[in-house]
């Protein structure tokens, strides 16, 4: 049925299409929005924003948060930046260069129309962080300073240190606190919504687990909007915070809104490489780095084993004996490649044998020539908390030796399907940043997470709900008390009551393990249909055993972190078998997604225009059934459709 | 390497805390503090005992949910880190590591290890913003703002509200969080107009909510994981006494 997926894209010319419809929305006057309830879920770059827009518009907003305060949202971890076409550099960027290098980034499969107004909006975030006091880095006259990434041949990265994302949510957050005193949102820390309630058809509230008290309590709105990130942790070893989770967009998914291009997950470059079992996460180091460092691998496998057996240190290794790999492939941009370029060159390299550690998978990041020609300070001043905590995690000195790093899972592009109003296909419900799919399509650029978050919550959905709201204000509240909340609330009670009745003799974490490990292998940088046919295989019979040999310790009603990674751990397993029945269909390399049965000679990844310029986006159709592919064509007006090419 | 846990159990605001020992063992020293925790917490699990809670997300050293007091250190032996980044070859084979929650009156006890602080959140609300509608800003280099001063604003912008500085306080102040927020702000031009508000608000909220007056002890600054200065507290009693003089 594919009048389901109606993009609402507004016509004519790429640059006039956001005001457009932004004159088409039809408003609701300030005494009736006081009438009007919005549950935010999720305090992240997009939730916190989002939530402080719609208050200052005058709603009622009230925002849930799985954490003790919406300051520890993941959105805080982003280091290196946030884009913006402000063109402080006059080195000829604009609106139109941001859209193009976006569009070219994610491989051809976003939206023109969602990518140029991130593009057009960028500048107004960078302007009202300011005006928040976000201390962005200034030269000594006080202007403010940029820096290039990834996929981009132009300075356009505003930066706080390596902790961007931390000074922008800190300034959401700063923001919604405004607004929490103001009175116009009140916040739920240590809530967890566990589903998605609709009454005939619409999103009208959730039920959520108070996880202090382990009671479930049902809240009622006239819109939900979701905002609560990505689903990495799929692979349990990301670079993501720990709790971050796919729940809530899965309870959207299982009540009709499309799940859209799961398949295609960031896999970041330069992360730190696992260390051994023990491991409970992946730690990444920003890309900023990649602005002055140099990667590299020895050009003589004998170097290579001397550097695993500790007989000879980076450094000792002659500039002549050094293959800068991604300088040599990739001559225009060398090591500000894209992510997935930068990934599945570190991997060819480590398949080829040249991985410089114990393990054989890590490449070297180095900066001795950047020491060389900026000086210590200069350096201290750009990466100096990076280096440390390089040093910390490591306990090897950034300043000596090269870093080692390798790739590993970062960003999801997919999520939710949203039109041009980031409405999914269910009426009233709203996703935002990470959790939808809209602007990155087969892969993210860098410092455009940030961007993309600030864009949604502060100048999108706080308009474009509206639309939706501006019929909804005649409505009363809704009745948390009625059959369809005390159904949805019985179904997760009904839930809950099941994990506890398994006490099998297995840990939730070890489960989980086990599912990264089938993720990585078959669902990874390099995807085959063999091995995705596997992966759906191994990922049914590791939740069949996961229902027989569980073990949830505790009790429901206290603080039971176990039980919190239960629940999460049964959706993890419907994404990820969803990311693979994806995977399977995309027979195209694309982005991040990687088929190994499409690719150039030379190992790039080989798109297929024909056959793939959509956007998949599943339709569930229950536990046991498989679920329906509908396919939204992507419609390139505005730019040519070209193969990605870093070389020239 | 081997070790013995010594860690505060309790299960829930009301009932009374207890030590508990447990002896862990095969441990990697790369392994972090708080993935010892799990391989802990696995052997638990399989003995029938209720796991450790204790707070953690971004492991990485940003978000500030850590909040262990290790060893009667708030985040353990190692200088300038949050506990999740804090390793194993801190220790010593065969140590005995006491680990139990901040400790605060303005802090309650959740379970184990895990606290309650909102009472960092109302003070951040009291005034902890500029209050500045989506929309309204102007072009962001139209306020200048010079490298060391925005570098400053920085320094203090750093903090992660973790609470190790209200932990570490024997007085239980609260002094250095509240004053990385009015002094990161204070250093900027932006919200000079609501200044003197800010500096009134957030102190009366500190002082309501129970955290304790600052006797420059300087423990807050030894123990911070940002290794944010005292020098802000400074700068927190000037904006406090420019606000007095301007009621």
């Amino acid at each position: 049925m594919p009048d389901k997926l109606i993009s609402k894209i507004p016509a004519g010319p790429l640059a006039e299409k956001w005001t457009r419809r932004k004159s088409e929305i039809s408003l609701v006057s300030p005494n009736n929005k006081r009438k009007l309830d919005i549950i935010v879920v999720g305090t992240g770059l997009g939730g916190a924003s989002a939530a402080a827009a719609l208050g200052e518009l005058g709603y009622n907003v009230k925002i849930f948060c799985i954490s003790d305060s919406p300051r520890r949202a993941h959105s805080i971890a982003a280091q290196g930046g946030i884009n913006a076409a402000k063109n402080y550099q006059n080195d000829n960027d604009s609106v139109y260069r941001l859209f193009y290098d976006t569009i070219k980034g994610g491989d051809y499969r976003s939206r023109e129309a969602n990518v140029y107004r991130l593009a057009e909006i960028s500048s107004a975030i960078i302007d009202h962080c300011v005006a928040q006091g976000v201390p962005f880095a200034r030269d000594y006259a006080g202007y403010l300073a940029n820096r290039s990434f990834g996929g981009v041949q132009v300075s356009r990265t505003f930066y706080a240190r390596g902790q961007t994302g931390q000074q922008l949510l800190l300034g959401a957050y700063a923001s919604l606190n405004k607004e929490i005193a103001a009175g116009t949102v009140q916040c739920f820390p240590r809530y967890e919504m566990l589903d998605l309630v609709l009454v005939n058809g619409e999103a009208k509230g959730i039920i959520a687990r108070n996880l202090v008290t382990g009671r479930l309590e049902r809240f009622g709105a006239h819109a939900v909007v979701i905002a609560t990130g990505g689903y990495g942790n799929t692979y349990f070893l990301s670079t993501n915070a720990m709790n971050s989770n796919g729940s809530a967009i899965m309870q959207c998914y299982r009540k009709g809104a499309f799940f859209a291009n799961p398949c295609f997950a960031q896999i970041h470059p330069t992360c730190i490489p696992v260390h051994g079992s023990q491991q409970s996460k992946l730690t990444l180091m920003s890309e900023s780095l990649r602005n002055d460092g140099r990667i590299w691998v020895p050009k003589k496998l004998e170097d290579v084993e001397k550097l695993r057996k500790h007989q000879i240190k980076a450094s000792q290794i002659p500039e002549k004996d050094r293959d800068y790999y991604l300088e040599r492939r990739y001559p225009a941009f060398g090591n500000l490649v894209p992510r997935d370029v930068a990934s599945r060159a570190a991997k060819e390299r480590c398949d080829a044998g040249y991985g410089v550690n114990e393990t054989g998978l890590a490449v070297f990041l180095d900066f001795r020539d950047a020491i060389s020609r900026l000086g210590h300070d200069k350096v201290e001043e750009r990466y100096g908390n990076l280096f440390e905590m390089y040093r910390k995690i490591t306990d090897s000195d950034p300043w000596e030796e090269p870093m080692m790093i390798y790739p590993a899972i970062h960003y999801t592009m997919g999520g939710l399907w949203v039109d041009y109003d980031l409405q999914t296909t269910v009426p009233g419900l709203f996703a935002i940043g990470e959790a939808n799919f809209s602007d990155h399509g087969g892969n993210r650029l860098g410092a455009s997470a940030l961007m993309q978050g600030l864009a949604d919550g502060y100048f999108i959905l706080p308009v474009t709900i509206g639309d939706y709201l501006s019929k909804k204000f005649a409505d009363p509240k809704t009745d948390v008390t009625s059959p369809v909340f005390e159904e949805a609330e019985e179904r997760v009670q009904a839930r809950i009551d099941r994990l506890f009745s398994i006490q099998g003799n297995c840990t939730v974490d070890s489960i989980h393990k086990e599912l990264g490990q089938i993720m990585w292998e078959n669902v990874g940088m390099a995807r085959s249909e063999e091995g995705l046919k596997k992966a759906i295989k191994d990922i049914d019979a590791l939740k069949e055993k996961f229902y027989k040999e569980v073990r949830v310790s505790g009790v429901q009603n206290e603080f039971n972190q176990e039980l919190e990674k239960a629940l999460r751990l049964e959706d993890f397993f419907d994404i990820g078998k969803l990311m693979a029945i994806d995977a399977l269909q995309r027979k195209e390399s694309c982005g991040g997604h990687f088929r190994v049965e499409s690719q150039t000679e030379e190992g790039e990844a080989k798109r297929d225009d024909a056959n793939y310029m959509y956007v998949s986006a599943w339709e569930y159709k229950g536990a046991e059934t498989a679920p329906e592919l509908h396919k939204e064509p992507l419609n390139y007006e505005f730019v040519e459709v070209k193969t990605r090419n870093y070389k020239e | 390497m081997d070790f013995n846990l010594k860690i505060w159990r309790q299960k829930n605001a009301r009932e009374k805390g207890h030590f508990e020992t447990y002896k862990v063992s095969g441990i990697e020293e790369d392994t972090s503090f708080l993935e010892m925790l799990d391989i802990l917490n696995e052997q638990l699990i399989l003995q029938g005992i209720d796991p450790v809670s204790f707070d953690h997300d971004c492991r990485e050293g940003i978000c500030g949910a850590c909040s262990l007091y290790i060893n009667g250190r708030a985040h353990g032996p190692d200088d300038k880190v949050t506990t999740c980044q804090l390793f194993m070859r801190h220790f010593k084979n065969g140590e005995t590591i006491t680990v139990e929650p901040f400790r605060s009156a303005a802090f309650p006890v959740i379970k184990d290890l895990v606290i309650e602080r909102k009472a960092f959140d109302k003070i951040l609300q009291a005034g902890g913003f500029i209050s500045v509608r989506t929309g309204s800003a102007q072009d962001a280099n139209g306020i200048l703002i010079p490298h060391d001063k925005a570098e400053e604003s920085m320094d203090a912008a750093a903090c992660v509200g973790c609470g190790a500085c209200v932990a570490t306080c024997r007085n239980g102040s609260a002094m250095l969080f509240v004053a990385a927020r009015v002094s990161s702000l204070a250093l900027l031009p932006q919200g000079r107009a609501e200044a003197a508000r800010r500096a009134r608000a957030m102190v009366a909220k500190m002082d309501e909510l129970g955290f304790g007056n600052c006797t420059n002890t300087r423990a807050c600054e030894m123990e911070c994981p940002k290794g944010i200065s005292v020098a802000h507290i400074a700068r927190l009693n000037r904006e406090f006494l420019k606000a007095k003089f301007s009621e």
